[in-house]
């Protein structure tokens, strides 16, 4: 993202308007870049484009039926607005996005629907219930060849046609842009209660949420956050040391049942304790935000998706690497926090990339300065036959390369 | 059936073509006899059927990349084939084409009960993987009523759902990563056991891709852990529309349960007359609710959909109090195809998906078309999510039935897209569903996902025929057309 101040600002104010300036973008062939509000702006690599295309005024919900479990808003509406309009009717989205504001220097609730979407967003319930990609069932957009199209519909069980909803969820606004997405909601839990293991190393602690998530207690979120991170995530009775947390939620008497015996299965392995739904739902939603970095604003964070039996021997190996590292977990340990130094060499890249190694999985630069961004391989570098087959993905759909150019792959 | 006219000059080729093959798999895996290849001549969809040029058995990934290589290189089309218990044609030979049977990647890879996930080969079966890991407590959760002989790679292809994916979701919110080749020839990894794939999401376009954009190699699945307690309801309504009621009043209670299924009147007579399962014979609709989970909450949710059952006017509550009793519930509904085949000697499932609450329109509508194409029809229902099978009774040997089928059916899918659901829920278009395409989506949009397809296999030769119902050459498609120099809506606000 070059200067912002000199960019100059399209906002459409429907899809019709957004398909015109799409259109004239292609004609003059100068790229777009696109936006909702704004809180993801700083993910992913700077790229070159003289205009942004602002649709954070397609607001409004077009669609919600809670009997049906779906809703269609259009991209540009806040997510905090249809959260409050599914709480309203004791709904929610189960994929429980991360708000990427604070970590990234802005403010938090600012995200858009469409932007959610897109960065294919999703928080420590994700173990249970999946990522946007698993709630997203259609949409409409408009594609790099200036012309508006759907995919996917309105139901859950849908297999006509390929599943362009997935392809569109984490492409960063490279591929189309959204005017209308359609997503499946659920039930919001009656209630939710945290089981917390004490004072647990990285490599116990990992072994412990595989224990409760390989258990028939229907686990809602497993995370391990060492002795030095567990003062930053705001809740009191976590601050005093490591604390590996197992979440409950659902219905009061299946809670009460399953802690119990949470407690009896992990109960050998350290102190348990058990946070209430209050606390509860601070220390998650401070987990799923990245709180534990967003005090330390100099340093630079990773994201890490491995293997969750790897987790521990991952951060082991980088910390070996890497002094001054620290990390904390999500998803039983598939889901790693990571923070280095700022002046890491090459932004930590070789060290982290390295110890994934053979396990599989990716980590992606979330927290840089643009200079750095521009380049460190900010999202996981993929083998040539893959590469070459998502650039000719993008080439379908924006073939002039219009669509923020260059946010995920050079070229792409 | 319109399908692509066969390559006389490929056809011409024949002999060669086979010794090609043979030369990339050796032996047993290449079958050109026709009576040998008479069993690949159809899938599930048996009123189509077409012997194809050649079968090809590969059981490396290596050889299937030489053979998709070879087949681009020469220009030969290629149709994979897992189990070939698809249901809409996707299966179906061509007559200058080679079926790529799986059938010998049948191995189980990786049981890695740390991560919650096995690696298998695609020709294992669906049940083979929650077979492996069965001892251990452990199961993998879209079970699809054909699993013990459908396979991993056909239910990849397919996005195949089953009776549990209210609750634990179709094979794409199921499965982890994928090996796949490509008509050129090169092996791609997409994912792995981790839980979010790097890049664009190529896995989930490929899942539900139906054969069209690479072949499967080896999969990945997440499994769960078995739940404590299954119990079930049994639940017998005057009317649809009440039966239609209490699952909505069900989910709007916050209650999600591992399974819910309905059957109409005539689907619960076929099945009582097949298995004797004790249904009641005077309702008109009967609805399965299965609560799956912690003993402490099946026996709090069991209380509360009796008491929601209850009030939208339900008539006949039974509670399952053994496992025995359970799977006596389900015997009826999930022997409903083959009771339906008693009684018929032939029939077509369809596979649309409905809004829940359009539910009675539809069932009222489908009565009249029953009139009409004087055809009848037995219903059974994913009733959590909307997905109809309504079973068509026709009799191939009588002139004429088995077209007046077709359009029963098209008309009821056509219905399903008019009242804002699809055409197909979880069997795929294939074959049989092919030209109601432009009924639920416009030409900009289908030839949006036949680019796609350019981006897999440029030639157009994996499983041509099937999903679109014209096929565009790439270069046609992607074609653009600019208008210069138009300037955007001038009152479009710059600052
Ligand atoms: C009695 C019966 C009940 C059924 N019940 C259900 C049900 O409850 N739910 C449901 O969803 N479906 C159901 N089906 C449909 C069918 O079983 C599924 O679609 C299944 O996934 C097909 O698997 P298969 O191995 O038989 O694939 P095939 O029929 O052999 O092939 C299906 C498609 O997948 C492609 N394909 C197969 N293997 C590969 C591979 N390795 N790589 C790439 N492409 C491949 C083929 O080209 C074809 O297009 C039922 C079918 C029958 C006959």
């Amino acid at each position: 993202m070059t200067t912002h101040s000199n960019k100059s600002v399209l906002k459409p104010a429907d899809a019709d308007q957004a398909l015109e300036a799409v259109r004239w973008a292609i004609s003059e062939e100068t790229p777009l870049e696109l936006v909702g509000k704004g809180s993801k702006r700083k993910l992913g690599r700077p790229f070159q484009a003289t205009h942004t295309l602002d649709l954070s005024d397609l607001t409004g919900v077009t669609l919600y039926e809670p009997e049906e479990l779906v809703l269609s808003a259009r991209a540009g509406t806040p997510l905090a607005e249809l959260e409050a309009l599914l709480a309203e009717n004791r709904q929610q989205f189960a994929f429980e996005p991360t708000d990427f504001g604070p970590l990234l220097g802005g403010e938090a609730g600012k995200q858009t629907i469409g932007g959610v979407v897109s960065c294919n967003l999703a928080g420590p319930r994700r173990v249970k219930a999946g990522a946007a990609r698993d709630h997203f069932l259609g949409f409409q957009a408009i594609s790099g060849r200036g012309e508006a199209f759907k995919a996917g519909g309105r139901v859950v069980k849908n297999v006509t046609g390929y599943d362009l909803s997935k392809l569109i969820a984490g492409s960063y606004g490279t591929l189309t842009v959204l005017t209308e997405v359609t997503l499946k909601v659920l039930p919001a839990p009656e209630d939710t209660r945290t089981v917390l293991i004490r004072a647990l190393d990285d490599a116990t602690a990992i072994r412990v949420m595989a224990l409760a998530l390989q258990s028939p207690y229907e686990v809602a979120g497993a995370a391990h956050v060492p002795a030095s991170l567990a003062g930053a995530l705001g809740v009191e009775e976590v601050a005093g040391g490591a604390a590996t947390a197992i979440r409950l939620e659902g219905f009061g008497p299946s809670i009460e049942y399953r802690a119990g015996k949470l407690r009896d299965l992990l109960g050998g392995f350290g102190t348990v304790e058990f946070l209430d739904r209050q606390p509860s739902l601070v220390f998650w939603a401070a987990l799923r935000d990245v709180k534990p970095f967003v005090s330390t604003p100099e340093r630079l964070v990773w994201r890490l998706s491995v293997p969750p039996a790897d987790g521990a021997r991952v951060v082991a190996d980088i910390k070996g690497r890497l002094p001054g590292a620290e990390a904390y977990f999500d998803w039983g340990g598939g889901l790693v926090w990571l923070a280095i130094e700022p002046g890491a060499d090459g932004a930590g890249q070789a060290a982290i990339r390295g110890a994934i190694g053979l396990s599989g999985g990716h980590a992606t630069l979330v927290r840089a300065p643009d200079t750095i961004r521009a380049s460190a391989d900010v999202f996981q570098p993929q083998q040539a036959p893959l590469a070459a087959l998502s650039a000719r993905v993008k080439e379908t759909l924006d073939p002039k390369r219009i669509f923020n150019p260059g946010r995920m792959y050079a070229g792409v | 059936m319109r399908m692509p006219t066969p390559d006389a000059s490929v056809l011409a080729r024949r002999a060669e073509i086979v010794n090609a093959l043979r030369a990339i798999v050796p032996g047993e895996g290449v079958i050109a006899e026709r009576d040998e290849m008479r069993v690949y001549e159809t899938d599930a969809l048996t009123a189509y059927r077409q012997l194809p040029m050649v079968v090809v058995l590969p059981n490396t990934t290596e050889q299937v990349s030489q053979v998709l290589k070879y087949c681009n290189e020469v220009g030969i089309k290629v149709v994979p084939r897992g189990a070939g218990t698809s249901l809409s044609g996707g299966a179906l030979p061509l007559a200058d084409g080679i079926i790529l049977g799986l059938g010998k990647f049948n191995k189980i890879v990786d049981i890695d009960y740390a991560n919650r996930t096995v690696t298998a080969q695609p020709g294992v079966t669906n049940l083979g993987i929650t077979n492996a890991v069965a001892h251990e407590g452990f199961y993998y959760a879209p079970d699809p009523s054909s699993q013990i002989a459908c396979t991993i790679g056909g239910n990849i292809a397919e996005n195949s759902g089953g009776v549990h994916c209210l609750k634990y979701g179709l094979t794409t919110n199921n499965v982890l990563g994928i090996e796949m080749v490509l008509m050129n020839g090169d092996i791609i990894r997409l994912g792995g056991k981790h839980l979010d794939s790097d890049g664009y999401d190529l896995l989930g376009v490929m899942t539900g891709s139906e054969g069209l954009l690479g072949v499967v190699t080896e999969v990945t699945v997440r499994i769960l852990r078995k739940p404590e307690t299954l119990r079930a309801l049994l639940i017998g309504f005057p009317s649809s529309e009440s039966g239609g009621d209490c699952v909505a009043a069900i989910i709007a209670a916050g209650i999600i349960p591992g399974g819910m299924e309905m059957m109409d009147k005539p689907a619960i007579h076929a099945a009582e007359e097949f298995v004797h399962a004790g249904y009641p014979m005077d309702v008109e609709a009967l609805l399965i609710v299965e609560l799956d989970g912690p003993e402490a909450e099946v026996h709090h949710l069991i209380g509360e959909v009796e008491k929601i059952a209850l009030t939208c006017g339900a008539v006949s509550i039974r509670i399952s109090e053994s496992e025995d009793e359970r799977m006596v519930f389900w015997a009826g509904r999930k022997a409903a195809f083959p009771a339906v085949g008693r009684i018929s000697p032939d029939y077509l499932c369809m596979d649309g998906t409905i809004p829940r609450k359009q539910l009675p329109l539809v069932l009222t509508r489908m009565a009249e078309m029953s009139v009409k194409h004087g055809l009848r029809v037995a219903n059974v229902f994913h009733a959590g999510d909307g997905n109809l099978h309504p079973l068509i009774l026709y009799d191939a040997n009588k002139p004429g039935e088995l077209q007046a089928a077709e359009d029963f059916g098209a008309d009821i899918l056509k219905l399903c897209v008019e009242v804002g659901g699809v055409l197909t829920g979880e069997h795929g278009v294939g074959v049989e569903k092919r030209d109601l395409m432009n009924h639920q989506f416009t030409e900009v949009d289908l030839n949006q996902q036949q680019r796609v397809k350019c981006a897999f296999d440029p030639e157009a030769l994996l499983n041509p025929g099937k999903v679109f119902p014209q096929l565009h050459r790439c270069a046609e498609l992607g074609r653009m057309h600019i208008h210069r120099g138009q300037l955007p809506f001038p009152d479009l606000p710059r600052f």
